[in-house]
């Protein structure tokens, strides 16, 4: 399995407003071969979004990368690229797929215009070229009646389209990495399941692997083959996915499951996690689920690194050194 | 589409006809006898006052003056001038090119240095140049435009000597002289005129621009943009700016009565021979005929700019167009 | 009350707004109370040898070529502009209020007439409305003159106005209140009028600098204030004759003029970005 990407103690920090920086993602590592899927678990707040813009170094002024994260991409140090160098490796290398389709497209740009620009950017290919590629891209993802889809505005298609779209812009340039932020959260549940056909069956065709980001975990069952959750700006559990929802280890992942109403079974009351995500300006001291964590003892005032549960497996918990 | 084109003119057209009765009232229930500052210049019997009192108009009531004015204009007769003794629609035929390309001008420079300036504004936000050019946008925009012109005459005209500070043309200049020639001479002519407007309206441009493309840059699209490795132009040129272009669109319609009021100045300062100077000229010799005429012109002028800005709009944003 | 105070409050805190309140002030405190301290500024005490004098200790901002002192003209000229401003300004928002309301409220044919008239209004410049009028009478005594300004200065506000109108008309509290019987003038002065006093604030203090910069145009056009009262663009209009001699005659009243409006509009500015609901 060729490694294809590898974060290490990312940090990105903040301004907030007095002087000091804060820190909503806060020393996130994960690694993504090739051909593989990787989701991206957790709430809002907790840093996942921000985690992919930094891959790409896209984080918005006066938000900035902190100088001992690293990231590697095959073997280039995304972090130390500047300028044309930087601009090769967004959408050729890296494909991004953001949350909501219908903001990000520009309204006043064609579709196919803005497909084929990913393109040229990349391919030295005359226009006509690109629009052809474009057409094709747009039959890769499942647009019917692509020909005439091209000269359209974005807000002449639904939502489903668009955000089809918005995977043949992520592809154009024929990247390695594709991150989806959210691809489905915008759109009605029917369309969600075709979306995610959509990126498997293109992950499977082009060898791509994915990083795949979301708040909803019936997601991430079947489609992801390892699952990372977030929390606070950290990881907190990793796992193969049969792994984690067969043994769901940190209290925060398990909280997650248990808050997820169920359809079969008998009716009974929803068991959500007590408390809220603390904000990104003031993480709890130790670990950083302590106040809201049920099986909180007295170790827990110490923030705990990532311990393994088994193999592939690691919870940032303290109850992984007791042996169950 | 040509409905609401259809829809849109004859609005304008109303407007226009309810602002010609309203500045046509307003001129003659002004206190005060518009003959009396032309026999302050040269003595006139009282029979030769009450003759051009006939020839104008002016003894009549004023609902019959109303209803022979909308008579006269549907003919296309402004009436005659008191100052000149010339029909008006003439007077304004002569004087309009020269305020058309003063305001050409002045436009063009606001299209491009204005628009353009705006962007980097805010493109580069908090730098220095940023800095710096708000400083500029904001006192330029409480200059008084006909204070500016002097202060420049002054200036580059007189003190250094440098470019004309008066007229459109040197009187002296050979006219036999070719075609070049003379637009270089105007062309001198104009900068002093052109720059002082510029000035006092880029100001207010710059200021639009840049706070339209702050707000475009905050949008998710722009980083899909950057996202796809695009070089920094085109995202912010093709992606940021033709969304951010709009407002600075739809504030033409609102810039041109501004622009109309600085040129009434300007043109006065510099003796343009364009409306402005001649508006100038009519208020100092109650003329009013020519008075109303210029406003009349002045207004339909206005009304215009703002129907094509509208069409405009309509015709370049496709979410507009299409619906 | 505290509708109008609390943009205040936050304009103050803003770097910009504060140098604007800061800056006016000043410049109300000079014009109010130096004159008295000041030479008389009609007074023509050398026309031959004093005239056109360059700056110095006796006259700060020169004389004039009528040996007039420049620095108590522009005192005694910023009374009457400032005066003239505020006064006009305010006419012009109680109009705009009134008629918005009016048109907003009430609907129908009234809202149609008005803002065809509106529209109307607003297709004439503001100057040449006050040209075709000042233009045709014999010399205009300054309340004349304020009237008329104020009475041209209502056309946008009122469109503002009726626009918040239209959009509170729709709220709940408004609804209930009518559907528990409130009278008309009622609903008006309790729900409408406060809400719509912050957007008549920042026309009120961005209209300051618009009516210095017209009457200083009026004035320069030798129709606003009549000399030999003095006025910052009287004296710009009689600086022209001397542009070469005496520049200071005219420099310092421009200059005068640039001030007072740039903290006018740095006021009206930051109040701005504290009533629109869109800044954070």
């Amino acid at each position: 399995m060729t490694r294809v990407l590898e974060v290490e103690n990312l940090r990105v920090s903040f301004p907030d407003g007095s002087g000091r920086r804060f820190r909503p993602v806060d020393g996130v590592t994960f690694t993504l071969d090739r051909g593989e899927t990787m989701a991206l678990v957790g709430e809002s707040g907790c840093g996942k979004s921000l985690t992919s813009l930094a891959l790409l170094r896209l984080i918005p002024p006066p938000g900035r990368i902190e100088p001992d994260s690293s990231i590697r991409l095959g073997g280039t140090d995304v972090l130390g690229l500047e300028g044309n160098a930087l601009r090769q490796i967004r959408g050729r290398r890296i494909g991004m797929i953001f949350q909501d389709p219908m903001t990000s497209l520009n309204p006043v740009l064609r579709v196919g215009d803005q497909i084929g620009e990913g393109i040229r950017a990349h391919f030295p290919v005359s226009k006509a070229e690109a629009r052809e590629r474009s057409l094709r891209l747009l039959q890769e993802v499942g647009i019917p009646d692509p020909g005439s889809r091209l000269d359209a505005y974005p807000h002449e298609l639904s939502g489903g389209m668009r955000q089809r779209v918005m995977i043949a812009i992520a592809l154009a340039a024929e990247p390695e990495i594709l991150v989806a932020d959210e691809p489905t959260t915008a759109l009605d549940v029917t369309v969600q399941a075709q979306i995610l056909e959509v990126l498997d069956r293109l992950r499977s065709s082009r060898g791509m692997a994915v990083l795949l980001i979301t708040h909803d975990l019936g997601i991430v069952a079947g489609r992801a083959d390892r699952v990372a959750v977030m929390y606070a700006g950290q990881i907190v559990e990793e796992a193969p996915t049969a792994r984690l929802f067969a043994n769901p280890s940190h209290p925060y992942t398990q909280g997650l499951f248990a808050s997820v109403p169920r359809i079969r079974g008998p009716a009974r009351r929803l068991t959500p996690i007590p408390g809220s995500v603390p904000p990104a300006t003031a993480w709890p001291s130790g670990c950083r689920f302590r106040p809201r964590c049920l099986k909180a003892f007295d170790k827990c005032v110490m923030e705990p690194p990532l311990l393994p549960i088994e193999p592939g497996h690691r919870a940032r918990c303290w109850l992984a050194e007791t042996p169950r | 589409m040509g409905r609401w084109l259809l829809q849109r003119t004859a609005q304008a057209l109303v407007t226009l006809a309810i602002a010609c009765v309203l500045m046509f009232f307003l001129m003659r229930l002004a206190p005060g006898d518009p003959l009396a500052r032309l026999s302050e210049d040269r003595p006139l019997t009282p029979a030769q006052v009450e003759a051009l009192r006939a020839r104008f108009g002016l003894d009549r009531p004023i609902g019959a003056q109303f209803t022979s004015f909308v008579g006269a204009l549907a003919q296309g007769d402004l009436g005659t001038s008191i100052q000149y003794g010339r029909p008006v629609t003439a007077l304004l035929a002569e004087r309009i090119p020269a305020t058309l390309l003063l305001g050409g001008a002045v436009l063009l420079l606001n299209f491009t240095v204005g628009v353009w300036l705006g962007v980097r504004q805010a493109v580069r936000r908090g730098g220095a140049a940023d800095t710096t050019l708000t400083l500029f946008s904001l006192a330029g925009y409480a200059t008084p435009s006909f204070w500016l012109a002097l202060v420049l005459a002054w200036l580059v005209g007189v003190k250094w000597h440098l470019l004309p500070a008066a007229g459109m043309e040197d009187p002296l200049l050979d006219p036999g002289a070719g075609w070049v020639t003379h637009a270089v001479d105007v062309g001198r002519h104009l900068v002093l005129p052109a720059l002082t407007l510029s000035i006092v309206s880029i100001a207010g441009t710059m200021r639009y621009q840049r706070s339209a493309m702050l707000e475009v840059l905050r949008l998710p699209y722009i980083v899909t943009a950057e996202a796809k490795g695009l070089p920094e132009r085109a995202v912010i040129w093709r992606h940021a700016w033709r969304n951010a272009f709009f407002p600075v669109l739809t504030i033409f319609g609102l810039w041109l009565p501004l622009l109309v009021t600085g040129s009434v100045f300007v043109e006065s300062v510099f003796a343009w021979p364009g409306l402005g100077s001649l508006a100038v000229g009519a208020v100092g010799y109650r003329d009013y005929p020519l008075l109303m005429g210029t406003s009349l012109l002045v207004a339909v002028v206005v009304v215009t700019g703002s129907l094509v800005t509208d069409l405009a709009y309509g015709f370049l944003d496709p979410r507009v167009r299409l619906s | 009350m505290t509708v109008l105070l609390e943009p205040l409050r936050r304009a103050w805190r803003t770097p910009r707004g504060r140098a604007g309140v800061l800056v006016l002030l000043a410049i109300a405190v000079v014009v109010i109370f130096s004159p008295p301290l000041l030479p008389d500024p009609l007074a023509q005490p050398d026309p031959i040898g004093g005239a056109s004098l360059a700056p110095s200790i006796a006259h700060p901002f020169g004389t004039d070529q009528l040996s007039r002192d420049v620095l108590s003209r522009v005192a005694v000229g910023g009374r009457v502009s400032l005066a003239v401003a505020i006064i006009a300004v305010g006419l012009s928002i109680t109009l705009g209020a009134l008629v918005g309301l009016v048109a907003g409220y009430w609907g129908g044919l009234v809202d149609a007439a008005l803002m065809r008239l509106v529209d109307a209004a607003l297709a004439v410049p503001r100057l040449f409305l006050l040209l075709l009028v000042l233009a045709m009478s014999e010399r205009v005594p300054v309340w004349a003159l304020v009237l008329l300004i104020g009475a041209t200065g209502w056309f946008g506000t009122s469109r503002i106005v009726r626009a918040e109108v239209l959009r509170l008309r729709e709220e709940s509290y408004v609804r209930a209140s009518e559907a528990l019987g409130a009278s008309r003038r009622r609903v008006i002065f309790r729900h409408l009028l406060p809400n719509t006093l912050g957007p008549l604030l920042v026309a009120a203090t961005l209209g300051v600098g618009d009516v210095i910069l017209l009457e200083a145009g009026l004035s320069f056009l030798g129709l606003g204030i009549q000399p030999p009262a003095p006025s910052w663009g009287g004296m710009i209009l009689d600086a022209r004759e001397v542009l070469v001699t005496a520049p200071w005659a005219g420099l310092f009243p421009g200059a005068a003029i640039v001030l007072t409006v740039l903290s006018a509009n740095l006021v009206g500015d930051a109040v701005r970005d504290a009533v629109d609901p869109r800044a954070a």
